[in-house]
């Protein structure tokens, strides 16, 4: 997440002082990512130097000055909001990582390490979906903010799910002993490239 | 069949105890259900989750006693289901129980007030005591502007929310749900969960069938369901700060 370009479409709307960013961040994005004052003055100090905002020339330094975006700061706000996180390689995820050593090590039940996970992050979802019966109601950026959490645990779990037809399916099927003919190539390559 | 179901108790609406149902003859014998427990509170919401061919449809048709259990017992506020005079147990499916359907199942020559207050006027309930307590239904659901339209004038959201109103119009004690959101966009579908968690803090216990992970987590308990087994189920989860805690992983 990009907390500096957060704090420039924030001064887009008008010029504002350090605390009255982190509170907008703040609770422009459901609460649920923290920020302390240290981050938001040092962000600035950056913005400020690379030229996307300015401050008043008080002379004073800490909470009496005032920021805003500069014609720089627009263009670069623009630029971030139209360019696509980087989503090319997979993240190095821990569930992922989970269940393919519950798939090789003798001995695990890899279904009862499955129903665990899934049992867990149904808990969770139960729990995101708690904010959005209450509070998230009213509160856009809340809401947003759960959604997004929502769709994501739900997707590990349809992720188990599908794990678990492919491990049983594995597990009722015989080795193969020799790859079928026209996959052969595209076999040996993915093996290559590993 | 005596032994106790775990969370059963006075306020359980709706019991199964060791509920079986299988279909056709050994070797061929498919079993849809085999050996289920499951209690439901006044005010509870479960939902019953799991592949198709788990059994969830099956255990909604028994526990709304369309269907027999080969095995087990079947309690509804109490009573048990196994032994009732047929006339009873329609009665008690019209008085106590209220079905929402994937596809909504509203009557297209009747307004939403009208089908609203069908349940009541198939039981006998004089028509204009009925019609009162489908608009204060509808009303509940805030689709009381609409009372007098027919089901095509209505949109999907609004469709559902008669449905609902349907299906607690009176005093119905267990509400029972299957695939309940249809083929609403996930906001909307959302919106039905909420209008049946709601119905379910006004007191009535309602077990829902849904393969959606984001559905079933408007419940209170979550049943996993699968080759007719209960495979597991969620414990009553913290409340949503401990989400927010500092020195969580966010």
């Amino acid at each position: 997440m990009s907390v500096p370009h957060v704090l420039l479409a924030l001064l887009s709307e008008g010029p504002k002082y350090g605390l009255q960013l982190r509170e907008e961040f703040e609770s422009g994005t459901g609460e649920v990512w923290p920020l302390n004052v240290g981050q938001v003055y040092k962000t600035l100090g950056r913005l400020e130097r690379d030229g996307l905002a300015e401050s008043d020339d008080t002379g004073q330094e800490g909470p009496q000055k005032r920021f805003r975006i500069t014609a720089g700061g627009r263009e670069a706000l623009a630029a971030w909001l139209r360019t696509p996180p980087d989503l090319t390689s997979p993240p190095r995820d821990e569930l992922l990582m989970k269940v393919l050593v519950a798939a090789r090590v003798p001995g695990t039940d890899a279904h009862a390490v499955i129903q665990a996970h899934r049992v867990y992050l149904l808990e969770l979802m139960q729990q995101w979906t708690r904010l959005k019966e209450g509070e998230a109601r009213d509160d856009l950026g809340l809401a947003l903010v759960v959604d997004s959490e929502l769709f994501r645990l739900d997707a590990v779990i349809r992720w188990l799910d599908a794990a678990e037809v492919r491990l049983a399916r594995a597990a009722a099927e015989p080795p193969r002993t020799a790859p079928a003919p026209a996959a052969a190539p595209q076999l040996r390559r993915l093996g290559a490239r590993r | 069949m005596s032994r106790p179901v775990p969370g059963a108790g006075a306020a359980s609406v709706l019991e199964l105890c060791g509920v079986s149902k299988t279909y056709g003859q050994e070797p061929a014998a498919v079993h849809a259900l085999a050996g289920v427990d499951l209690s439901v509170r006044a005010g509870e919401m479960v939902a019953v989750m799991g592949p198709s061919g788990s059994g969830k449809s099956t255990l909604l048709t028994i526990a709304g006693s369309l269907e027999e259990p080969t095995g087990g017992e079947v309690r509804i506020c109490g009573t048990a289901l196994a032994g009732m005079p047929p006339g009873r147990k329609a009665r008690l499916r019209r008085r106590v129980i209220g079905y929402v359907f994937q596809d909504f199942n509203l009557l297209p020559g009747l307004t939403a007030a009208e089908n609203a207050a069908l349940p009541l006027e198939l039981d006998g309930v004089p028509v204009p005591k009925a019609r009162a307590a489908g608009l204060a239904a509808l009303a509940a659901l805030g689709v009381a502007d609409r009372a007098g339209s027919f089901p095509d004038q209505l949109s999907g959201g609004e469709r559902q929310r008669v449905a609902i109103a349907r299906a607690v119009v009176g005093d119905r004690r267990l509400l029972l749900a299957d695939e309940p959101s249809g083929a609403l966009d996930s906001v909307n579908a959302g919106e039905v969960m909420r209008l049946l968690h709601e119905a379910c803090q006004r007191g009535v216990a309602a077990v829902v069938v849904t393969h959606d992970a984001q559905l079933a987590a408007w419940a209170d308990r979550i049943v996993l369901l699968r080759d007719g087994r209960m495979t597991g189920h969620t414990t009553r989860p913290a409340g949503p700060e401990s989400l927010l805690l500092p020195g969580e992983t966010r």
